[in-house]
């Protein structure tokens, strides 16, 4: 009943709009029930907004039916977020500590920042670009992994659980950008540079920059059952001091190759405190820089075969093996080029222009055919240069700033256009020229979003089958479009309806994002995710997805054990009490604590907050937990559940005391 | 049912001591029917016999505990969860002896029955006669146990001080808290009672069939004896 009424609304609006021709009438809530007419009246909303109402609006307990993943930027985390409605989800904590996962406040995530730290002592990243594990290049659903440009780290997590499983900081990159970004059966993660140093990250005078600085790109072997990278069998690739910037896998046709763009082929070095031109200046003298085109599966082979060399514990290819090995190829690409995406079937490589205001579509038959024929020039480092008529399909002009392309179902490519603050709508060519009335290699429709689009995402879009339907505009501005909440403004994620052929895609919805200013999302549909409720066992370690030897499955088994000055607890954690509830100690004495939350209900989820230790764990269902800590000073403390539980939460709660 | 088994070997005649003639279905059916009150109730087993199932706002899909004569299944862990706040026992100590000799029993039960096919007089009669009972026997302990459970609250529980003694329905709705409770019959106790209507009338059918063979027994005996003097 309430389903046949809503479908009414959108079929009346529909007719409405089309006999308008998508103008807002001067009656445009005709038709609607009187209370609602009046609510949409008295609210000013146009015929537009109510279906895009109508498309977001998501009842309580309706559930999204795509899920969206997207870097946080500077927060170092990840943003779980439902799609169509936009409802936050979930924060992973990933490179910063999250208190409210209890991620890096005592528990087992502790090990894992620690790792990822190495000798520093980082506590934030700068997460850029999620991607979702794939099996033959589509999302699977198991891992996603997500880079921290600022400090060279990769990080690796479980979407069993939604938790940070690994972080491993590069060791001879400083910094990353082009990741991460998975080969199609995720036998790879891939970690593409960005600015340039001499590996290894040593010290060289910039006036040796041609000599000694280098781009590194480093292919990270993913093992799925341990859900970790392992670096022993991982390799990197030495490239020219060019600042590769974004990259993609190729796929299908594709498979085995790998695209990044670059933006410095100019070799700049900056210094407009010494009267030179600023790297702004610097990097954008040219009219083209390098498209990289890297064969990994020879890449891969190379490594096997021992053609290394190893720094830092790392196996590299040099940049000479790599030529030598016919690794490596260049094409031209114009100017401070941006986005290096490959379109569904594998068949094209995109590259935004960002100072041109053409997208360049790149062929891989094309690129193959002129390798095979051979004869290039080469650049200054010796590595081959396919000249850019020989490997480009089409050029599409679509306006100012174009950046990241994405595609749908429908044979159409979607484009940020960062400098017109508008997402291009084109179509693909070739095989894709049938999916669509119209012609292939043409802009279709340019649709306004607020303000200042970087990345761009769409349902599956990057995988080889997307879904269409919905397009995400990641706006780095808002400026006017909420509420001021001070100088410091939320980013604005725009849903972009693309359902419908032609001209027809429009903005449905603004969500702000206060908390972050992501770069890159993926949109998986939400059955491909398959979660667990509670742990799969009482006495669940997450860090080892086993259970834990140090559990406790009955509070009877609970109990405090001294050793001399080494004090460990056993903890069992169930709603409303812990045992023990009293814990005593001596000033001086080193605790270890294992705590075991027995809940085997969903959202029985327990805290665990000792006062003044920086210690607080969020024990769910099933969960082991172990913290270790000296007691540094006598006196009285509360240990208490931070996650409300119960009637009787307040009364969770147990005294620590350490006698002086 | 009736031309069914009038159509099996009509030309097959039980002759009696006597000499009379029965047909012989009359002897297959309660053979027949005391066979499947043994199946029923031995199939009875691997289903639930009963079921309590809780509803609370923030438990949307509810919670339910099944009962089969041998074990429980469902979520006893959450529901004895809730029940400590109350101070009740868990769920698991209700009725542990009877569910460690409950398959036997049913075992037992269904082989007297099949005993019951080869006795041919009376005594067949006794030999079901805990199969008649057995459905009111798991009733009657099921109310023992929830009464005890109902009065066994610990007085130092959190709750346990505002809660009165009180026997959780047999069947039908109760409350408690925020909680609403349904217990009803399940599958099991239905083919349990079924047991018990096949035997009754397997009984009747034996009857009708064996009784004539005892008294032209008798009428042979009073005979003989009559001959005798």
């Amino acid at each position: 009943m309430k389903v046949n009424r809503l479908l009414t609304l959108v079929i009346l609006f529909s007719t409405l709009l089309t006999a308008c021709g998508g103008q807002a009438t001067t009656t445009p809530t005709s038709g609607l029930p009187a209370d609602a007419a009046a609510l949409a009246a008295e609210r000013g909303l146009t015929p537009n907004d109510i279906y895009a109402a109508l498309k977001t609006y998501t009842p309580s307990g309706q559930l999204d039916p795509y899920i969206m993943l997207a870097s946080g930027g500077q927060s170092g985390q990840v943003l779980v977020i439902g799609v169509p409605s936009m409802r936050i989800l979930k924060v992973i904590g990933v490179f910063t500590p999250e208190p409210w996962q209890g991620y890096g406040f005592g528990g087992g995530s502790d090990q894992v920042l620690k790792e990822g730290a190495g000798d520093t002592s980082l506590e934030w990243g700068d997460t850029h670009h999620p991607n979702l594990s794939e099996t033959a290049g589509d999302y699977d659903g198991q891992f996603l992994f997500i880079n921290d440009k600022a400090n060279a780290r990769l990080a690796v997590i479980d979407l069993r659980d939604f938790e940070t499983k690994q972080i491993i900081k590069n060791p001879n990159a400083i910094n990353d950008h082009g990741g991460a970004f998975v080969t199609p059966n995720t036998e790879y993660v891939i970690e593409g540079p960005q600015y340039a140093a001499p590996l290894g990250g040593e010290y060289a005078p910039l006036s040796e920059y041609k000599d000694k600085y280098r781009g590194l790109i480093t292919f990270w072997k993913f093992d799925r059952t341990l859900g970790r990278v392992d670096k022993t069998k991982s390799f990197q690739i030495e490239l020219p001091p060019y600042w590769q910037d974004l990259c993609d896998a190729g796929k299908a046709v594709s498979d085995g190759w790998f695209f990044c763009n670059s933006f410095n082929t100019e070799l700049a070095t900056g210094g407009v405190e010494e009267g030179n031109p600023p790297f702004e200046a610097g990097t954008t003298k040219n009219d083209t820089d390098y498209l990289h085109i890297l064969n990994w599966k020879q890449a891969e082979k190379t490594f096997q075969a021992g053609k290394t060399q190893t720094l830092n514990g790392m196996a590299i290819i040099s940049l000479q093996t790599a030529i030598d090995e016919h690794i490596l190829y260049f094409t031209p690409e114009p100017k401070s080029p941006h986005g290096s995406d490959v379109t569904p079937g594998g068949e094209y490589i995109v590259v935004g222009g960002k100072l041109d205001p053409h997208v360049t579509i790149y062929s891989f038959a094309k690129i193959q055919a002129a390798i095979q024929a051979g004869g290039f020039q080469t650049d200054t480092y010796g590595v081959p240069v396919i000249p850019l008529d020989q490997t480009k399909e089409a050029q599409v002009e679509l306006g100012l700033g174009p950046l990241h392309t994405v595609f749908d179902d429908k044979g159409y490519a979607y484009t940020s256009l960062f400098l017109d603050s508008a997402v291009a709508r084109w179509t693909l060519g070739g095989p894709y020229d049938d999916k669509n009335p119209e012609p292939g290699w043409t802009l279709v429709q340019k649709l306004p979003v607020q303000y200042n689009i970087g990345h761009i995402t769409a349902a599956e879009g990057d995988t080889v089958s997307p879904d269409g339907q919905y397009v995400v505009a990641l706006n780095k501005w808002s400026i006017d479009r909420f509420a001021n909440v001070g100088p410091l403004l939320p980013q604005n994620f725009q849903l972009v309806d693309i359902s419908k052929t032609g001209d027809q895609i429009k903005v449905i919805y603004d969500m702000p994002i206060g908390m972050a200013e992501p770069h890159y999302a993926q949109i998986i549909k939400a059955d491909k995710l398959k979660p667990f409720e509670v742990y799969p066992e009482v006495g669940w370690n997450p860090e080892t997805m086993q259970v834990d030897s140090n559990a406790v499955t009955d509070p009877k088994q609970a109990r405090l054990v001294r050793n001399g000055k080494q004090v460990e607890i056993w903890m069992t954690v169930v709603r409303s009490h812990y045992t023990p509830e009293h814990v005593e100690v001596n000033q001086g004495d080193h605790v270890v604590w294992h705590l075991t939350n027995l809940e085997r209900t969903r959202d029985a989820t327990h805290g665990f907050a000792l006062s003044d230790y920086n210690i607080n764990l969020s024990l769910e269902p099933g969960e082991t937990e172990t913290i270790e800590f000296d007691v540094t000073r006598s006196g009285t403390f509360t240990y208490y559940c931070t996650e409300f539980c119960s009637a009787l939460h307040l009364e969770m709660i147990g005294y620590f005391l350490a006698k002086p | 049912m009736k031309t069914f088994l009038s159509s099996l070997d009509p030309d097959v005649q039980v002759v009696l001591p006597d000499g009379s003639t029965r047909r012989l279905t009359d002897y297959l059916l309660p053979s027949a029917l005391l066979m499947l009150a043994a199946l029923l109730l031995i199939t009875s087993m691997f289903l639930p016999y009963w079921s309590m199932t809780l509803k609370a706002p923030q438990y949307p899909k509810g919670l339910k505990v099944e009962v089969y004569i041998n074990h429980l299944q469902g979520d006893m862990r959450e529901i004895d969860e809730l029940n400590h706040y109350l101070g009740m026992p868990p769920l698991d100590e209700g009725g542990r002896l009877e569910r460690s000799i409950s398959a036997l029993t049913i075992l037992v039960l269904g082989c007297l029955l099949i005993a019951g096919v080869f006795i041919h007089n009376q005594w067949a009669g006794i030999l079901a006669l805990p199969t008649l009972g057995f459905p009111l026997a798991f009733l009657a302990d099921l109310w023992l146990i929830l009464y005890r459970y109902g009065h066994s609250i610990d007085p130092t529980s959190a709750l346990g001080g505002a809660i009165k003694p009180f026997t959780p329905p047999l069947f039908g709705p109760g409350a408690i808290g925020q909680f609403g409770s349904i217990a009803q019959a399940e599958v099991g106790l239905y083919l349990a009672v079924s047991a018990v209507f096949a035997v009754l009338l397997g009984l009747w059918f034996h009857r009708a069939a064996y009784k004539p063979v005892v008294e032209a027994r008798q009428r042979l005996h009073r005979a003989h004896l009559r001959a005798m003097q």
